[in-house]
């Protein structure tokens, strides 16, 4: 394989590495093709086409290898990754690294997940929880039992969703334990208001991610990608509303 | 609204977009800009209402300024955009009126279930058009900017 091929490879391989670690981990499809494009162009590949969408991309570079697919599998929200492709990407094009070590680097990061500690992230859950619950609702005789029962929705969502790897299942499971904990919590005499404590409690489960990204992909002009992505939304707040409509049918 | 429901609401809106951010694993170095925006968004919304405004003016208005924000953010921190808006969309969200629309249908109240249903619509209509609007500024000051150079 002459040295031009070689390079060519990793090329593609970097930039397609990059491209797949930002969209598994909840990027806009924009940011995509901008970061391999940037990539492909430091790199010294004079043109570059690109086709991206949700589930796979697809790159060509002018140069002795053929045109090469990546296709995208899970769908994690990880943004801390995307940060980090973001750096090395402005690293690469600034000359602080060298192509293989970018390549290396991508990788690396691709095995290692660096989220907060469960602890940090139970607390996490929690504060978004009561203070959302207060915020929305004024009612601050509510608050640690939103805080206690956003946790353990939060909890169940999250230990579901690490063995089934489904994430609307598991975000109707963590909507009805909410339910069920908090028509509990109320009937115990802990809590004064039913609504009030599921309101605050299912927050940590909105699909943020999805909505913000489904807008900006719309408005980029990616009308594959938009709505495929407010489909996702949807489906997640429709499981959130079933695990909820389930446990007040049983009021 | 008194002094002390204000503080409660900006402390509130605070802690709980930082504590989203922290749930989708945003760098710690973009936590706290975050935060801020998310206050800086939902009191927009909260001063357009009780001036009265109405709801979907205040959430133009606020989607519009966390879109805006965000750029600025992204730009001083050299991160992408995504870490600062999504984070202080929270805020925003129509939990309230979902829940009251997920509610009256599971107790077969129809009719009042709709009235939720449209006004869940409409907000996140309004969001969406704040984050386009705030679009259309990013994009000319970008503009403005790559020309000066």
């Amino acid at each position: 394989m002459s040295s031009q091929k070689k390079r060519d490879q990793l090329i593609l391989h970097t930039a397609l590495t990059a491209g797949r670690i930002m969209i598994e981990n909840g990027s806009e499809i924009e940011r995509v093709e901008d970061t391999m494009t940037r990539i492909a162009h430091n790199a010294g590949a004079k043109t570059s086409q690109l086709f991206v969408m949700i589930t796979g991309i697809l790159m060509a570079i002018n140069g002795e290898v053929g045109a090469q697919i990546q296709p995208v599998k899970r769908r994690t929200f990880d943004l801390e990754k995307i940060a980090v492709v973001n750096q090395l990407s402005r690293a690469f094009a600034a000359h602080d690294i060298t192509l293989r070590q970018f390549a290396d680097k991508l990788d690396h990061l691709d095995s290692e997940t660096k989220y907060f500690p469960m602890w940090a992230q139970l607390l996490a859950a929690a504060m978004v929880s009561g203070p959302l619950e207060v915020v929305f609702r004024h009612n601050l005789h509510d608050f640690w039992i939103s805080c206690f029962v956003g946790m353990i929705g939060w909890l169940v969502f999250y230990l579901l969703n690490k063995f089934i790897q489904i994430r609307f299942l598991s975000e109707f499971a963590g909507a009805a334990t909410i339910g069920i904990l908090a028509v509990f919590v109320v009937h115990l005499g802990l809590g004064i208001s039913v609504d009030d404590i599921i309101i605050g409690g299912v927050m940590p489960l909105v699909p943020g991610v999805p909505i913000t990204n489904s807008v900006r992909d719309v408005l980029a002009g990616n009308l594959v990608s938009g709505p495929a992505r407010a489909v996702e939304a949807l489906v997640s707040a429709a499981a959130i509303g079933f695990g909820i409509a389930m446990v007040l049918q049983f009021l | 609204m008194t002094v002390l429901e204000f503080f409660i609401e900006v402390a509130g809106t605070y802690v709980s977009t930082l504590a989203f951010g922290v749930l989708i694993n945003i760098p710690r170095r973009a936590l706290n800009f975050g935060g801020w925006i998310g206050v800086l968004g939902f009191l927009l919304y909260r001063f357009t209402v009780l001036s009265g405004g109405g709801y979907v003016v205040g959430n133009l208005l606020g989607a519009f300024a966390i879109g805006v924000a965000s750029l600025q953010a992204a730009r001083i921190k050299k991160m992408p955009m995504i870490l600062f808006n999504i984070p202080a969309l929270v805020p925003l969200v129509p939990g309230g009126q979902a829940y009251q629309m997920i509610k009256n249908f599971a107790l077969g109240q129809n009719a009042t279930a709709f009235v939720f249903m449209m006004q869940v619509a409409m907000i996140s209509g309004s969001i969406a058009f704040g984050f386009l609007l705030s679009e259309l500024v990013n994009r000319v000051q970008q503009r403005a900017w790559r020309h000066r150079r």
